[in-house]
């Protein structure tokens, strides 16, 4: 019995009939190898279900078990493949919420697919019926595991070597308005705001190609505005193309375009195009050397409630396996969600390579990446000039900042708008590095760079009152 | 309203003015605080797809001091005053470049 250290089968034979699932799949003595998949779940269980049945109705559902007694169970040995539910804690101020940690033996995956493992862990179970609610709240990836994914195409050093940008985070838009421009016209709005400072131009996620705008006239348009505005600059220019499609098929004719073209970043959709189409696209980024931008469309439907769910940061896990140099993960500042410390948890889990387990941050499991290249966090949304000293001091330079109506909405239009935001940018980096506290001084540091920059000051002057203050739901 | 000149920029700080001996010490001690290793690299182009420039000298593993990396910049500005000029730091760690920014434009009189 060397897979075991607990043991369910006995020699009695089959007996047929409904069994409590404690009985096989809750192991409180159980210690997790490395080699296991651990996962943690916030479970609600309905009335009357005590925990360690819900528990381990989690582990069974998600791994071998079915609901009634089988026969061929008999021909499997059960102690080498079923998941275990080895811990329980009750959630703290919660009435009848349980965190329960399930262990999974590697075995129950096949190598190198994000779709088979969240198939297993989060296929059946979230519909359970003892369940009133599950989420899944972290996981921990063994490093056996991990090696049998190739991860991110490049990842964040590479990214920074060939693009040329050292010691700042990167500076994007998404163009806007989000659907109705034409392939040239939208061209020339990614030229402006290059021309102007931003590093790099996004196509909103639900541009893949419409009537009024064909994928092939806008991958032309844009790489011809890519590169003039590189050479005008001298400085390394790019634009996510979203290669986003109906089939696997088209998104790979897309994608081979944008190669042949040499752009240097296309971009994915990746729930909504799903983990497969995902994890073929990045291994061909790496192949042609194109670096791969990852939006989230669709993340809150699966994220946002607290009881229910999977929580982003296993997500983003996902995504880091199956591949993606950038992947979108809220501002902490902006107009949309997110909690800052839990937000620098999962930003965390995205960029470095060992993080270790700390729960006021969300991580439930110490992560060692084996190092698997890191993910750019991609802070979008709502942001504007002033909130750049806060950017810079909470993400650090290994992030891409994105200001969309914050570049797009200034009234001299994109270029001096792009021209602001890189100049506020580069003042809060020098600044830090001077030893100023941005948290602090950050608004002096703006004003102080107002005085030359006619750009930075217009759009000072523009946004000074705006503020987004709703209260985060995600907190712990 | 205006309209946004064109002008030929260096990557980061490029669009702050352009740095004095003074700002650029800071940013050194910035360097040499994070425990990363500063270099001086030269080139006649600043081409963007050109992703090699001249290393003056090698980079300063011995640094300890502003002064002594300051200086290395001031004869490089003397010698290849005809070039562009910039200051790098390598961290042997995460084992990459993680730093870079311009110190000196030919045929300009300040940086």
């Amino acid at each position: 019995m060397a897979y075991a250290q607990t043991k369910t089968q006995s020699k009695s034979g089959y007996q047929a009939g409904v069994k409590d699932y404690r009985l096989t799949y809750y192991t409180p003595d159980y210690t997790p190898k490395d080699t296991d998949v651990l996962a943690c779940f916030r479970v609600t269980p309905q009335p009357g279900v005590p925990p360690e049945e819900a528990g381990a109705a989690v582990a069974a559902e998600s791994s071998t078990g079915t609901w009634t007694t089988v026969w061929t169970d008999l021909l499997t040995d059960l102690d080498r493949y079923k998941g275990r539910c080895y811990d329980i804690e009750a959630v703290p101020g919660e009435d009848n919420q349980y965190f329960c940690f399930v262990a999974y033996p590697l075995d129950l995956f096949e190598e190198g697919s994000v779709t088979n493992m969240l198939t297993s862990i989060v296929g059946n179970v979230f519909g359970f019926k003892a369940l009133r609610a599950l989420r899944l709240e972290d996981m921990r990836i063994p490093v056996a595991y991990l090696k049998t994914f190739q991860g991110p195409p490049h990842g964040i050093t590479v990214e920074r070597d060939k693009l040329n940008k050292y010691g700042r985070p990167l500076l994007g838009c998404t163009i806007k308005p989000k659907l109705g421009l034409s392939a040239k016209n939208y061209g020339r709005a990614v030229y402006e705001c290059l021309r102007g400072g931003l590093d790099l131009t996004k196509d909103d996620e639900n541009i893949n190609s419409q009537p009024f705008m064909r994928w092939r006239d806008r991958f032309l348009f844009v790489q011809e505005a890519i590169e003039k505005a590189q050479a005008e600059t001298g400085e390394v220019k790019g634009h996510y193309l979203n290669v986003t499609a109906p089939t696997c098929e088209e998104m790979m004719e897309r994608a081979e375009f944008a190669a042949e073209i040499k752009t240097p970043i296309i971009m994915h959709d990746y729930l909504t195009g799903g983990f497969t189409a995902n994890t073929t696209l990045a291994k061909f980024c790496r192949r042609n050397g194109l670096l791969l931008h990852i939006h989230r469309a669709m993340h809150a439907v699966i994220d946002r409630q607290r009881n229910h769910g999977i929580h982003f940061r296993v997500l983003a896990k996902c995504l880091r396996m199956s591949g993606g140099d950038h992947l979108h993960s809220g501002t902490v500042v902006g107009k949309l969600e997110g909690e800052k410390g839990i937000t620098m948890g999962f930003v965390d889990l995205m960029r470095e390579n060992y993080i270790e387990q700390d729960r006021s941050r969300g991580i439930f499991f110490t992560q060692d990446w084996a190092s698997m290249p890191g993910v750019f966090p991609v802070a979008s949304g709502g942001i504007h000039v002033w909130h750049m000293p806060a950017l810079v001091e909470i993400f650090g330079d290994d992030a891409c900042l994105q200001f969309g109506g914050g570049t797009l909405g200034h009234p001299w239009g994109n270029a001096p708008g792009a021209t602001a935001n890189r100049v506020a940018l580069e003042a809060c980096v020098q600044a830090r590095n001077e030893g100023r506290n941005l948290m602090r001084e950050g608004g002096d540091v703006i004003r102080e760079a107002c005085k030359w920059s006619p750009e930075l000051a217009t759009a000072c002057e523009l946004w000074k009152e705006i503020k987004f203050e709703f209260e985060a739901m995600d907190t712990l | 309203m205006q309209t946004l000149p064109k002008e030929r920029r260096y990557e980061t700080l490029s669009y702050l003015p352009p740095l004095t001996d003074a700002q650029i010490a800071k940013q050194i001690q910035y360097m040499l605080d994070q425990g990363y290793i500063p270099g001086v690299e030269f080139n006649e182009s600043s081409e963007p797809t050109v992703h090699y420039w001249t290393l003056w000298k090698l980079p300063l593993f011995n640094a300890n001091s502003v002064n002594e990396v300051l200086n290395e910049v001031k004869a490089c500005r003397s010698e290849y005053g005809n070039c562009y000029i910039r200051v790098v730091g390598f961290d042997n760690v995460k084992q990459c470049q993680v730093l870079s920014f311009i110190v000196h434009k030919p045929n300009l009189s300040r940086y």
